[in-house]
Order: C-alpha cells, then structure tokens, then sequence
C-alpha cells in the first residue's frame, strides 16, 4: 500500500436512529498498526459506529477524517467493512463468490485460491455457497478482505460463529494486516487478543473513551 | 470496465441458475397469451386485431412480476451495502444490472414473442412490427421499473406497490409500442412516427433509469 492512513478520527459524532440518540458527542482515534476495539453492551451503538465510519449512516453532528490515504477516495471506499451480513450468493460457488468481489471491488489483493487457502476453505472451492455451514460462511465473508486490498477494516463481531482454530487464524490474519501498517476498527462483546490494541468503550447512555 | 463486467457475468449467473427466476417472466407471458384466445373465443378477425395488445400487456406484466427481486436480493444479503461503500458509480451499477435483468427476462419474451402472435392468428407484418416494438420497448420497461424497484427496497412484499409506482409511467410505453405494432398494419397511421416516439422513451429511460434508481438507493437505505 503506497499510500496508507496513518490514523482514522472521529470527533463530537452524534447519530439518531429511530427518533433515539445512539451516539452522543463521540469521538474516537484509529492509529495504523494498533485495533481500536470498541466495547459496550448490546445496542451500546458498536455496530452503528462501524456503519457511520463506512459511510452507510449519516451523522446528526460531527466529523470524520483520515490522516494519509489517498486523498481521491473517501473514508468508505478505503474500508472494508465485515457486518453481519455476509453478501454471498447461495446459488455460486464459493470460489465465484470471491472471484466477483476481486474483480468488482478492486484494487486486488491475493488471489482467490490463496485467500480459499487462507481462510481454510481451499477444498471446498467449488462448492455452491448454499451448503456452507454458518462458520464456513462468515470465514468465506472474511476472504473478501484478502482479495481487495482497502487500508481500513470495519470488523463487527470478527469471532461470531468461528470455532477456536478459525478464531485463531482470523486474529492472525487482523494481526499481519496491522503489522503491515494497516487499520483496525472492530466492535466485540468479548475480549479479542489484539497485541496492540486500543479500546472505545461505549455506555447505554453516557458514551466515554475508555 | 471489468468491475462492471464481472457484475454482469455474476447476474446472468445468478438468473440463470436454479431459484434465478430468469424463465418466470417468460412463462408467465406464456400463460398470459394462451389463455386469451380461450377467454375471447375463436373469432379470429378479433384476435388478429387485438393481438398487439395482448403480447404487449403480457410483456409489461412479465416484466413487472420479475422486477421485485432486482435489489431486494442484493440488499437481504448485505451485497448492496458493500456497492454503496464502493468506487464503482451507483450509477453504472444501475445500468448493468438491468442490463442484465433485461438479457436475462427481457429478450425472452421477445424471442417468443413471435411463436406466440401465431396463437393469436396476427399476419406476419404485425408479427414483425410486434416483435420490433417489444424489442426496443422492453428494455424501456425494465429501466422504468428499476426506479420502482430502488425505491420499494427496503420494504418487505415491496412487489404490489412497485407495479403501483411505475405502472402510470409504463403505460406511455405500452400505447406506443402497441400504436406502432398497430400502425404497421392498418392505414393511416405511418409506422415510424409511434415507433420513433418509443425508442425515444426506451432511450430516455436508459438515462432516467440509472440515476433515479442510484438515487433512491443512496437515501433508502436508512
């Protein structure tokens, strides 16, 4: 990555949803190299501050901004975000699952069998997405991140569903990408061993930096 | 380029394998015709004049049955956030997606358009015009709906309403394209003056379509 972000900032956010005040006056500092794990319980607003800084939310109020990057591009388009939702199509392969989103979001990573490989899904590349169990779903979504190359990753609950050795071999893989000067935003409920990490927690109602 | 390219290639996929639903509008179409001649009886002077009409309102039906599905599927499986956050003009997305819609559902029905109209006794001039006006009026169907489609998204059972949305801006293309299938046959009207003014809304829905729809899908989602 020629052209990395140095820090990823957010300053006095505040959003509404459904005529409720999720986040208040918030503001966070992502640096390259570290996680910012962000904590709270649930509807504490983690997966909405995820959404905001990928662009898919508006804010009420507030900024945010990066420091580096490619100044032709905004802050979504330099994230990749891992939701939820996992944005595969029963009816293909897993191999053209993630030969799609190589070729459609650009700029390439890996190749897809390397990330198949990655991930631990190589076997079972042609198999329709259909018959994948709900972990083999989400590591197959995380593959979409090797493949493209984007500075930010937006990770909303990475582990859910993994058992132990993909959990190790995801926080791995996060670990590689933040030696490699990249940027990390991911929101937990449990407690993920990052080795250098940040945290955001976020209350119910009074949102502080931890 | 490629990214567009791989987006068409991934729809084409998508309708043409099992759950695809890439025949339905074409057998619904089927449907549609065939029981007409049973409805109206085996006056053949009538079906041959009211023929145009028939393949044309199946057609639009057809098209408006498929159209539900166009986003809906993309935004249940979170496909469409990942668009949004891309570098890839919503826009352009739009357009190849129903570009592809249209390949997949559109051309069938034109392809059988013509074996059709032989169930309906019409001359093979009218066949010809009919065949003609669904080719370049189709398409302006499948833009047109698109808009309905982007703006029912988020919404479950979203398909009645779109068929109610972009129903009032699909009629204009019916009446030329059943006027100009009419005209080819029957004096005085000349065929190329409705046939122009419908490839005049095929091409401005082409535009229309795409951004309209990109729009709707960027405030939609929230």
């Amino acid at each position: 990555m020629s052209t990395s972000v140095k820090r990823l900032f957010g300053r006095s956010l505040t959003l509404d949803r459904g005529g409720r005040r999720v986040l208040d006056d918030l503001s966070f500092d992502a640096v390259a190299g570290r996680a910012l794990v962000v904590t709270g319980a649930n509807g504490a607003g983690k997966s909405t501050l995820l959404r905001l800084v990928a662009g898919l939310l508006r804010p009420v109020a507030g900024e945010m901004g990066v420091d580096g990057g490619d100044g032709e591009l905004t802050i979504a388009q330099q994230c990749h975000y891992f939701g939820h939702m996992d944005a595969l199509k029963p009816q293909l392969s897993v191999e053209e699952n993630l030969a799609f989103w190589r070729a459609f979001a650009g700029p390439a990573g890996d190749t897809v069998s390397d990330a198949l490989d990655r991930v631990g899904l190589g076997r079972l590349a042609s198999l329709p997405a259909a018959y994948l169990s709900a972990g083999q779903r989400r590591r197959l979504t995380f593959a979409r991140l090797l493949v493209t190359m984007r500075p930010i990753w937006l990770l909303d609950e990475p582990t859910s569903a993994l058992d132990a050795a993909s959990e190790t071999r995801l926080l791995e893989i996060v670990g590689t990408h933040l030696d490699g000067g990249g940027l990390v935003m991911a929101a937990t409920h449990l407690a993920l061993p990052f080795a250098r990490m940040d945290g955001l927690r976020l209350g119910p109602s009074s949102v502080e930096a931890a | 380029m490629s990214a567009l390219s791989a987006l068409f290639v991934r729809e084409m996929k998508l309708a043409t394998r099992v759950g695809g639903g890439a025949l339905m509008g074409a057998l619904f179409f089927l449907i549609v015709v065939t029981v007409v001649p049973f409805g109206v009886g085996p006056d053949l002077n009538l079906l041959a004049r009211i023929g145009p009409a028939i393949l044309w309102i199946g057609a639009l039906l057809a098209t408006l049955l498929s159209l539900d599905r166009l986003f809906q599927a993309d935004r249940d499986d979170g496909g469409l956030d990942l668009v949004l956050m891309g570098e890839t003009p919503l826009e352009l997305v739009v357009l190849v997606k129903c570009l592809a819609h249209w390949t997949a559902t559109g051309l069938p029905l034109v392809v059988a358009s013509p074996v059709l109209a032989v169930f309906m006794n019409m001359e093979p001039v009218a066949i010809g015009a009919t065949t003609l006006t669904l080719a370049v009026g189709t398409p302006a169907l499948t833009f047109v709906g698109a808009i309905g489609a982007a703006l029912t998204v988020s919404l479950r059972r979203g398909g009645l309403l779109l068929a109610i949305l972009v129903l009032p801006l699909t009629v204009p293309v019916m009446i030329f394209g059943v006027s100009a299938a009419t005209a080819a046959v029957q004096e005085p009207v000349p065929f190329a003056t409705p046939f122009s003014i419908l490839a005049a809304l095929g091409l401005f829905s082409m535009v229309l379509g795409p951004i309209a729809g990109a729009a709707a899908l960027r405030h939609g989602g929230d």
